[in-house]
């Protein structure tokens, strides 16, 4: 499991629209759009203030939102992997 | 270039120049009554011999201009005008930066626009120059251009290359619209249809777009129609654009809104009377 602690680009760097439960980004720092599903718009938001580790995010997200998830922790980690390769997320 | 050619489609103005005459006799025959451009030209297409002695021996025309890929093959002397086609495509392809680019065919009717995009061999050019003398306004086959900062299509209503067994259907029109037959292309025979004059007259006024239709055709298809979401329309416009990447976030913002507030579906169909049937459908509850 991913191990250490991520963070994001400052929520100003990207350009986020809703559309029927996706949310389409636009990285301004990359130039790339990604179009991401819950809960990895929920994952950046959770970190737009802190860096956190996976435990404290799903801790975090689990605040307003039910994770329909055995392992939360582990669900988000896979996320976060994916949303790391997209260069949306960075560990360390 | 010892003859030139000056020609506005839309927004988009040409410069044509070629080392012969034929191809920009047949091209200004086929584009009779577009304007001429009011000042410079922004895109410049140059066919002119491979290699100066080639206009000799076996004339072949090289696309050059703005932009030039490498597999843009040489043609032989009698498809200049492809030639020029594939040129003015390429450069719009590659250097327009004022719209967003969609490969997509786009019709107006009541003041508003359909916008059709498929993957080649969807039948969009085809439908669109049949819907097109059909009581709809042809705004283009190729390139639909999507303003920037309003809700709104330009027209780019350059002729349609007709390919193959589409060429028969249209048989009819005023033989003047039709270019040279041109057989033995890359992409079989084809021939070129001038749009209407209403469409080449109106080619200044835009549409807001009101529906977005992903038409998709093939013999063994059971003819039907579905929702397409707004995240779906997205990304397949995204994959239909030629410069959304180059725009960065003016494409970003233009197409969200597209696809946020205009309803998107797909057809399948077996033929053009099928297609027509659903788009008229679709058109009455859009």
């Amino acid at each position: 499991m991913a191990a250490g602690r991520y963070r994001s680009d400052p929520p100003s760097d990207r350009r986020s629209v809703e559309l029927e439960g996706l949310t389409i980004v636009y990285h301004r720092r990359s130039g790339l759009t990604h179009i991401l599903a819950p809960p990895a718009p929920q994952i950046l938001e959770a970190l737009a203030d802190a860096p956190a580790s996976a435990a404290e995010i799903a801790a975090r997200i689990g605040e307003r939102f039910e994770i329909n998830s055995d392992d939360p922790e582990a669900a988000i980690a896979t996320r976060l992997a994916e949303l790391e390769a997209a260069g949306l997320v960075h560990r360390g | 270039m010892r003859h030139a050619l000056r020609l506005r489609v839309g927004p988009a103005s040409f410069r044509i120049g070629s080392e012969w005459r034929r191809p920009l006799e047949a091209l200004r025959q086929l584009y009779a009554g577009y304007p001429e451009p009011d000042g410079a030209c922004e895109f410049t297409v140059r066919l002119e011999a491979q290699r100066i002695w080639r206009r000799w021996l076996r004339p072949a025309v090289m696309i050059a201009g703005d932009f030039v890929l490498p597999d843009a093959a040489p043609l032989p002397l009698a498809q200049g005008l492809l030639a020029a086609e594939m040129g003015m495509n390429l450069q719009m392809a590659l250097g327009q930066r004022r719209f967003l680019l969609l490969h997509a065919a786009s019709l107006e009717r009541d003041g508003r626009a359909i916008l059709m995009t498929g993957e080649s061999g969807a039948g969009k050019s085809t439908l669109a120059a049949l819907l097109g003398e059909r009581g709809w306004r042809f705004m283009g086959d190729e390139f639909a251009l999507l303003d920037l900062d309003e809700a709104l299509l330009h027209p780019f209503p350059r002729a349609v290359s007709l390919k193959n067994r589409a060429i028969e259907l249209f048989a009819d029109v005023d033989a003047a619209r039709l270019g040279p037959v041109l057989t033995g292309t890359p992409k079989g025979t084809i021939r070129h249809l001038r749009p209407q004059s209403e469409a080449v007259a109106r080619m200044d006024e835009p549409a807001p777009p009101a529906l977005i239709l992903f038409p998709r055709f093939g013999a063994d298809l059971e003819p039907a129609t579905r929702l397409v979401g707004p995240a779906e329309a997205f990304m397949r416009l995204t994959q239909a654009s030629t410069n959304y990447v180059a725009l960065g976030e003016r494409g970003f913002e233009a197409l969200t809104r597209l696809v946020a507030t205009v309803p998107a579906r797909a057809i399948d169909y077996r033929n053009l009377e099928e297609a027509e049937i659903l788009i008229a459908r679709l058109w009455g509850g859009a």
